[in-house]
């Protein structure tokens, strides 16, 4: 068993408003932060997992993200595997 | 009401399920039981009720967790038998997140909890959720959420109006809702889920009664 590191990274889809992201923007530039076009929330999810090899991990973090870590409805996205 | 009886269901976080109760039994004399959302036993009611609160403490996403438990796993046959589910504010959530309604539920545009009354068209009778002899067209019913902007793409909205899914409409849209929506059915018309909250529009004490016809409409066939 091979184990490995993963960070997802889950954003919402480009055209969902995301008012937390408008929120913090604006509170960037009152506190004097100059030339910020745009900025958008997202998460990233830490997962150590173990497995017969990389592609057997890409499936399982495939189908964690599909059906739980993102609602692909509203949200993208993508991650990075590190073998340990 | 003879036997006839609706689940209300109980998540870790549920925070509505007794106005529920109260109001199906109080209100319209419905006999009612509590379901944990551990059962997947749905064999003694009639129809289900997924109340607001905030199943999980909202972790992840709003409904996200619960979507995984054995009663949501049960829902499945229980919506395809025919028998009527409705979900209220975190209710609706759990019903786009498990993918028994279409679209998902998201931060409000202000990004302010919103609490208040509000005035809904209602735009379809599919189902017969809102069949009040005809007498209604727009009605009020309170809103409490966070997390309320329907949306979707222009795909899934213009299904939902070629076949008359939209159920509510807000008249002054307050949390950014794609086409104000504020309910939508399933094309089958057995499952309603909406943000705002009928049970808290059942006694005229308490600030109105237009949510009565929707609960009470939880025993039509």
């Amino acid at each position: 068993m091979d184990q490995f590191a993963v960070k997802v990274f889950v954003r919402l889809r480009p055209s969902v408003l995301d008012p937390a992201g408008e929120a913090t923007k604006s509170a960037s530039i009152k506190l004097g932060a100059e030339g910020i076009k745009s900025l958008r929330i997202g998460k990233m999810i830490e997962v150590k997992i173990e497995g017969n090899g990389e592609n057997e991990v890409r499936e399982k973090i495939n189908l964690l993200c599909d059906r739980l870590f993102a609602n692909t409805v509203i949200e993208d996205y993508e991650y990075s595997l590190e073998k340990l | 009401m003879d036997n006839f009886t609706v689940g209300v269901v109980v998540f870790p976080g549920s925070n509505c399920d007794r106005d529920v109760s109260w109001a199906l039994e109080g209100c319209l004399d419905i006999r009612t039981k509590y379901l944990w959302h551990e059962s997947s036993d749905l064999s003694d009611v009639d129809a289900i009720v997924l109340p607001g609160g905030f199943s999980y403490g909202d972790y992840l996403r709003c409904g996200a967790i619960a979507r995984f438990s054995p009663l949501i796993n049960a829902l499945d046959e229980f919506v395809k038998s025919g028998k009527r589910v409705l979900g209220i504010c975190n209710g609706f959530q759990i019903l786009t997140e498990s993918g028994f309604l279409p679209g998902a539920l998201t931060a409000n545009k202000n990004l302010n909890f919103i609490c208040d009354d509000v005035e809904l068209d209602i735009i379809s009778s599919k189902g017969g959720w809102f069949n009040n002899g005809g007498e209604k067209k727009i009605i009020k019913l309170p809103i409490a959420h966070g997390e309320g902007r329907y949306y979707c793409d222009s795909d899934t909205l213009k299904k939902l109006v070629d076949n008359e899914l939209i159920a509510l409409r807000y008249k002054n849209n307050p949390n950014g809702s794609s086409f104000d929506i504020a309910g939508i059915t399933n094309e089958k018309g057995n499952v309603l889920g909406l943000m705002p909250h009928p049970e808290r529009a059942c006694d005229e004490t308490i600030g109105g009664t237009d949510g009565l016809f929707t609960l009470k409409s939880l025993i039509l066939k």
